[in-house]
């Protein structure tokens, strides 16, 4: 056992587990897009920027060790992930009331999580072209945030090879799907996929809008809530 | 040729607007109660009317503001400008055209606090999807490849001094004049509406929980 502090709060924690898992087994909730818990660390979303002995770094790549001191919630780190948050909704065309995910998206629920109203930079209505190619899956290249997760976790069963990947670079990047591969997911690995992306991007052709407003994932229980749970679990 | 900007109407030109029409006189006796009370309006840009309605929607919760609170133009009244400077102006909709450009400046040249209500205020929403596409495809797409065009007409694209000018892109409200305020929703309950008018006209800081925080 080590000890850490978090805000100010001493902690007892294993070395080297995840700080974001520690954060929250101890009922702090940092926000996460590319984290998944018990996968890899990707650490290409930023979302859980904290201060890690007075600097900045993002939770999820930080293994906790002895003496670490940890500011989660105060308002310069604080302001700084609404910015994070606020600048992928102004990169994105994230249009939510004509989006599928709307109510079960990790974005616009941590959107809601730090509290942002508007986004401080400038819409950019960049134009994206979909890729309806594939039989099963639509994407809607619009809202990618690039965060890799279905790069690094989604591939074909038999081969093993990636069945998405990222295309050019910077600005120009670009969201891409092996057709042929893709025809090949079965339903469930579909599923996991559209469930896995984090935003609307990844999309099953021929299922919508199936759960009504108000019986959305995330307005049965806000995403702080379902992370604090699985934390207790 | 008439110019039909709301700035600068020549009364010889013999136009009138619906807003200049005569009002009906209200009561002189009710109109002293509504003496120093906190002015309140709501107007549109490109929008659907849905956070109007919301507006609506705060129902008879209103009758428990409406000491403190006398609402000018709004869906409630029928007044088409603000009449006198307002303390709260509510704005549904995005920029879209010269004469939206015009509204918003005399609003926030008439409000002390405006607040974008609704995803076209807040960011362009639904009118914003043409800000993909040059404005000359979506203006042929409308009027000389529609897929409603009359069959034997010869399609034009309307341009008469009469019809405002559309901007090349629709902007959301607070990149044209300063915002105070933004409550996203499309459109947002009246719950938020009135929260954030509740805690306006009792002087709190104004704090929209991230319950009643919705982006669509
Ligand atoms: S991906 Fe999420 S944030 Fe983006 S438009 Fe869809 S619901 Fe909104
Ligand atoms: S498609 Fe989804 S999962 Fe894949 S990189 Fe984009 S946002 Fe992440
Ligand atoms: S969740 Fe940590 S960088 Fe994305």
């Amino acid at each position: 056992m080590i000890q850490i502090t978090i805000d100010g709060k001493n902690i007892n924690a294993r070395k080297g587990d995840n700080l974001v898992d520690v954060a929250l087994a101890n009922g702090v909730y940092i926000p996460t897009l590319c984290y998944m818990k018990g996968e890899p660390c990707l650490g290409t979303c930023r979302v859980c920027s904290v201060k890690v002995g007075g600097t900045v770094a993002a939770a999820c790549t930080v293994p906790v060790s002895h003496g670490m001191e940890v500011v989660v919630n105060e308002p310069e780190i604080t302001d700084m992930r609404k910015a994070l948050v606020e600048s992928l909704f102004a990169e994105g065309n994230h249009n939510c009331p004509s989006c599928e995910k709307s109510g079960r998206c990790d974005l616009q629920a941590v959107g809601y999580e730090v509290e942002m109203m508007v986004s401080r930079f400038e819409y950019r209505f960049t134009p994206r072209v979909r890729d309806y190619g594939s039989e099963k899956i639509l994407l809607e290249r619009d809202r990618c945030i690039f965060c890799q997760r279905c790069v690094e976790f989604v591939r074909d069963e038999e081969t093993g090879k990636k069945i998405f990947s990222i295309s050019r670079r910077g600005a120009n990047s670009r969201i891409e799907i092996n057709e042929e591969l893709a025809n090949k997911m079965t339903e469930e690995q579909v599923a996991r996929a559209v469930d896995l992306c984090p935003v609307g991007t990844i999309v099953e052709k021929k299922i919508g809008f199936n759960d009504p407003i108000g019986k959305r994932k995330f307005d049965i229980k806000s995403i702080r809530d379902r992370a604090l749970e699985g934390a207790m679990k | 040729m008439s110019n039909h900007s709301l700035k600068n109407v020549d009364p010889a030109d013999n136009v009138m607007f619906s807003h200049d029409l005569p009002k009906t006189p209200v009561d002189a006796e009710f109109l002293a109660t509504q003496e120093g009370k906190i002015k309140v309006s709501m107007i549109a840009l490109v929008g659907c009317w849905g956070c109007t309605l919301s507006f609506l929607d705060m129902d008879e919760r209103i009758f428990t503001l409406l000491d403190k609170v006398t609402i000018l133009r709004s869906s409630l009244t029928d007044i088409k400008r603000i009449p006198e400077r307002c303390v709260v102006g509510f704005v549904e909709g995005g920029v879209a055209s010269e004469e939206n450009i015009e509204t918003l400046e005399h609003y926030r040249e008439n409000c002390d606090i405006l607040i974008s209500v609704g995803a076209c205020a807040v960011w362009g929403g639904v009118p914003s999807m043409r800000n993909m596409l040059p404005l000359s495809e979506c203006l042929d797409e409308a009027y000389i490849h529609s897929i409603t065009a009359v069959p034997g007409v010869i399609p034009i694209i309307p341009n008469h001094p009469d019809l405002t000018k559309v901007t090349t892109k629709v902007y959301p409200c607070h990149e044209v004049v300063k915002m105070d305020y933004f409550i996203p929703g499309c459109p947002p309950d009246g719950d938020a509406i009135y929260k954030v008018l509740d805690d306006l006209v009792n002087g709190r800081p104004v704090d929209l929980p991230t319950s009643m925080n919705r982006y669509d």
